[in-house]
């Protein structure tokens, strides 16, 4: 008898290897563009100079774009595929299942990401391409500390960007310490250090990036 | 003690099943979970009813053919406990106990409790062995292995190929089975020479088995009577991708 062999991304553990991967590459930018954000709180010349800076960067942003957004799209159709897959392997659920070792985090990975796509398309809509306006100030392209101060003032829209921010901690929670174990990158004695690095990222992206509608919010940060 | 069972009846592979309950009492507390069945089915078979079918072999714990879904925890709530193992005293008095077969597409229900496990077969069949002529038992020691080798070997080893980490994965993934396989032959010398192939085929078969896609939930090693831990899972994954990428 002989056996059939899959090519590596029709496994599952491929596509997960991809999944970590393509997770690894958008995590790396969630931080390096919130530390660039942070820079509000050094006042508008600061921010906008940085904005300026990004965009004088030309073709090189634009290949950083290009990676950043076939990473999010990669995994994505990964994430969909094992899904999908995990799906059909159990065509009849239990009458009932009690969860003994999931975290909350890991269960609810499937419902937060979508949502954060969804969100992801917000935020771009928002302050990138300036065509959603809930503060009804004109969008200034060339005046990123105002679209952002002028938005966050409006209470709702802070609330979705805080509670957004929450699912993507709870995202990367489990994200970052599962990638680590489809990569292979799990032993004993550095497990701890696994699941602390996860909690350190999720926690350190909520606290830095809820900051700024907070610091709006509370009036600290006022429109230049 | 006294019990009512919803028990999942199912006449055959095609029909669709359903729960049928069951009141038992006079049941001792050091009655075990399969004796339970026993008992019931002794008074089913009493008045004329066809008896649940359920696997059992050893009821020691070693085998692996026993095993269910027990108010939603694959084999039992107890940790590492086979349900052969399971005693009546870990419920308590007038408890509703529901049991139902393992589900997944890879393990389809045969009748009652009774699934086909012949899916983790054929993933041994296809790599989880040796296939150098080892002519006759070579002497002691002529092979040396470090210890944490052979301790690891032994870990995962200790899988009995129940299928309850199937059972209890959200997914319905094999993957901590075929891992515990995967794993033990790939930490002794003499698993090496097939390494590269025999991961390939055995992941390749559990895929094409039906089974689901592994997220880390940990469910399975929580589940798993002999304790075998998810680390043999990232064994696994580096396996397969030192396959992908020398073999
Ligand atoms: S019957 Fe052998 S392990 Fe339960």
């Amino acid at each position: 008898m002989t056996w059939p062999v899959l090519g590596f991304f029709n496994t599952s553990t491929g596509k997960k290897v991809g999944m970590g991967v393509t997770g690894f590459v958008v995590v790396g930018f969630v931080i390096a563009h919130m530390a660039g954000n942070l820079q509000v709180f050094m006042g508008p010349e600061k921010l906008n100079q940085y904005a300026a800076f990004l965009v004088s960067l030309g073709g090189l942003l634009w290949v950083l774009r290009g990676i950043i957004l076939l990473a999010a799209v990669l995994h994505v159709i990964f994430a969909t595929q094992v899904t999908l897959q995990s799906w059909r392997a159990r065509p009849s659920s239990y009458a009932v299942y009690r969860y003994q070792a999931s975290s909350y985090a890991a269960r609810t990975m499937r419902l937060g990401g979508p949502m954060l796509a969804l969100f992801i398309i917000y935020h771009l809509l928002h302050l990138t391409f300036g065509v959603v306006q809930p503060a009804g100030e004109a969008f200034d392209p060339h005046h990123v500390y105002n679209n952002v101060v002028y938005g966050f003032q409006v209470w709702w829209l802070s609330a979705l960007y805080i509670v957004a921010m929450g699912l993507l901690a709870l995202h990367i929670w489990h994200g970052v310490s599962s990638m680590l174990q489809s990569v292979g990158l799990n032993h004993p004695k550095w497990n701890p250090w696994r699941f602390g690095l996860s909690a350190l990222v999720a926690g350190a992206v909520a606290l830095g990036n809820i900051s700024m509608p907070l610091a709006v919010l509370a009036g600290l940060i006022q429109p230049a | 003690m006294q019990f009512t069972l919803k028990v999942w009846r199912q006449a055959d592979r095609e029909a669709t099943g359903d729960f049928v309950t069951y009141p038992v009492d006079d049941i001792s507390a050091d009655t075990s979970f399969l004796e339970l069945l026993d008992i019931l089915n002794e008074r089913l078979l009493a008045r004329g009813d066809e008896p649940i079918a359920f696997d059992h072999d050893c009821r020691e714990g070693i085998c692996g053919t026993c095993g269910c879904m027990v108010n939603g925890f694959a084999h039992s709530h107890e940790r590492e406990t086979t349900l052969c193992q399971l005693h009546m005293r870990s419920f308590t008095d007038g408890e509703t106990i529901i049991i139902e077969p393992w589900r997944s597409r890879a393990f389809p229900v045969l009748k009652d409790l009774i699934v086909d496990r012949s899916a983790f077969d054929r993933i041994i069949q296809s790599g989880g062995f040796i296939a150098i002529c080892a002519g006759s038992a070579p002497d002691a020691n002529a092979t040396p292995i470090p210890k944490e080798a052979a301790d690891r070997a032994m870990d995962a080893a200790a899988c009995i190929g129940c299928g309850a980490c199937v059972a209890a994965c959200p997914n319905a993934a094999a993957m901590l089975f075929t891992s515990a396989k995967i794993a033990q032959l790939a930490s002794l010398p003499q698993g090496h020479p097939e390494r590269i192939e025999r991961v390939k085929k055995m992941v390749s078969t559990m895929e094409l088995s039906g089974f689901g896609s592994c997220t880390n939930h940990g469910e399975c090693e929580a589940a798993c009577p002999k304790g075998i831990s998810v680390n043999f899972i990232a064994k696994l994954n580096r396996e397969l991708i030192r396959a992908a990428l020398w073999g």
